[in-house]
């Protein structure tokens, strides 16, 4: 009997398909997966330990670079986590604004899922499509914020301005195409014979061991396990809007697919009513030990000018304690724990990020399939490497 | 089991005859938001420029990229005899504009600023005034 011994090689740092600079050292036996060990950290750039440096609104900006193909998210954990430490209540208006703005961006993330899972599967069409969906979005964060991806655009008590006049048309302009888009899409893959070979009964885990290992978001969903933070832990007044929570039955990459396009699909839902019920109102909370004052206040009046610089120059103080603040951001959990000793900086901030949880499943997803079925593995875990090192 | 297939082609078919959505850059100009976070631009206000040296913005910034000496004129008026932002380290977070007092420093459209040399990257207070 001829004897046969295991191969170790390295899939990534530079490999098209890591989703950035991921490397996994595989152990293979022929072509079959014995063992993944990931190793992370070439996107380090030490977010957490930065944050212990400036002041809670210094770092607002550094939270755009975690995942950033949803900047907005991610802005929004962080804001949410420092309201709760400083006990802010935030204005209906900037709410609303934030809940149409975050679901932007999930659709936003989720274009972009797509377009480069269909791309390692080998659907190139797909992902020429869903680029040329996500520049509208992206279009539409310029108008809104100034920036295509670094938006920066919400504050701590609400947002940094107001929506620009025209706003909500544009927006309904954008979303009333997506309906079709999707259909374009699904019409491309969901019966497709290939990415059906390719999809389904691939990476599959158990509702079980999706729990276990903590998975969150699209992922746990596909698993069977009905979770969602929107619905279950409501921030931003999620409460008030009517969705649907999709979730697979058969624990694959499949599954996964077709959850992330239905929730897509509510995503758009969501952005029509959070549109219906804007009202005019204030996008800033009153909180003058907080925010910055009306720029008219500043330019006219002495109080006002001595409120900015007070503001600008020293930051704010949050009173001693601890906060979690879990948000379902388009790729699972993100979760910003700030401590703090009293001071305008953080004494300390952790950043639980979905992807770096849910990459920790790829060894028991992947295990025993063959090394071509895990570029679909990495595709459907929508890991995001700037999140994983932070 | 072919029939898929060929659906999806009749999609792919049917884009064939819409309008191309791609930009011919740099033949084509895009259009930038007016509110774009580009190269910033310190404002000018009776032939000198409107900063008057407060220290607000490169407190504010998170990247630490901006350099003020303040001077004294003849009208010993306090104004910027240094202003410089690195570009290289700047993050376009547009902190410095919402921190400025007195409305001296905006955001402009510019977004092509590639350049050969590390020093150009430095942005000096002639480089960075308002042109009109």
């Amino acid at each position: 009997m001829a004897s046969t011994e295991t191969m170790t090689i390295n899939m990534g740092p530079q490999h098209p398909s890591t989703h950035g600079v991921l490397r996994l050292v595989l152990e293979l036996d022929g072509e079959i997966i014995q063992k993944i060990t990931p190793h992370i950290g070439y996107l380090h750039r030490g977010v957490e330990k930065l944050s212990e440096h400036r002041t809670y609104h210094q770092t607002l900006p550094l939270t755009d670079r975690l995942d950033y193909l949803a900047p907005m998210s991610n802005n929004l954990g962080y804001v949410l986590a420092v309201e709760k430490l400083l006990d802010i209540e935030v204005p209906e208006r900037a709410q609303t604004i934030r809940v149409i703005m975050t679901e932007l961006t999930r659709l936003k993330s989720h274009l972009v899922w797509l377009a480069c899972h269909a791309l390692d599967i080998g659907a190139m069409t797909v992902f020429i499509y869903a680029f040329r969906e996500r520049e509208m979005i992206m279009s539409l964060y310029e108008k809104i914020s100034g920036a295509r991806m670094t938006s920066n655009y919400f504050r701590v008590g609400g947002l940094s301005q107001d929506v620009y006049a025209g706003f909500e048309k544009d927006v309904r302009e954008v979303i009333d195409t997506f309906p079709g888009h999707f259909d374009t899409y699904e019409g491309l893959l969901t019966k497709n014979t290939i990415w059906l070979n390719r999809t389904v009964g691939n990476g599959v885990i158990s509702a079980e061991d999706a729990v276990d290992y903590g998975i969150t978001g699209p992922a746990l969903r596909g698993s069977g396990v009905d979770w969602d933070l929107r619905r279950d832990n409501p921030y931003s007044g999620y409460e008030k809007y009517d969705f649907q929570v999709p979730v697979g039955k058969n624990c694959d990459t499949f599954d996964r697919y077709q959850v992330r396009l239905i929730e897509m699909r509510e995503a758009v839902k969501i952005i029509r009513q959070a549109l219906d019920s804007l009202k005019p109102g204030p996008v800033l909370a009153d909180a003058p030990q907080v925010c910055y004052p009306p720029k008219e206040s500043v330019y006219n009046s002495i109080e006002g000018l001595i409120h900015h610089f007070k503001i600008a120059s020293e930051g704010f103080a949050a009173p001693e304690g601890e906060v979690y603040q879990g948000i379902e951001a388009p790729k699972g959990e993100l979760g910003f724990y700030l401590v703090s000793d009293g001071g305008t900086k953080p004494y300390r901030m952790r950043i639980r990020p979905p992807s770096f949880v849910n990459l920790g499943a790829i060894e028991k997803m992947s295990k025993g399939s063959m090394i071509a079925d895990l570029v679909a593995v990495i595709g459907t875990l929508d890991i995001v490497l700037g999140e994983i090192d932070r | 089991m072919i029939l898929p297939l060929l659906q999806g082609l009749k999609i792919t078919l049917m884009h064939l005859f819409k309008k191309p959505v791609t930009l011919q850059y740099p033949d084509e100009r895009p259009n930038v938001a007016p509110k774009f976070r580009g190269l910033h631009t310190l404002k000018v206000s009776h032939d000198r420029a409107k900063c008057v040296a407060c220290y607000l913005c490169p407190t504010v910034c998170p990247a630490k990229c901006i350099t003020v000496e303040a001077g004294e004129d003849a009208n010993h008026d306090k104004f910027a005899a240094t202003y410089e932002i690195d570009m290289l380290r700047c993050i376009f977070c547009g902190y410095c504009v919402e921190a400025c007092p007195v409305d001296a420093l905006g955001m402009t459209q510019a977004f092509e600023l590639a350049s050969y040399k590390r020093e150009d990257f430095v942005f000096t207070k002639e480089r960075l005034l308002e042109k009109k």
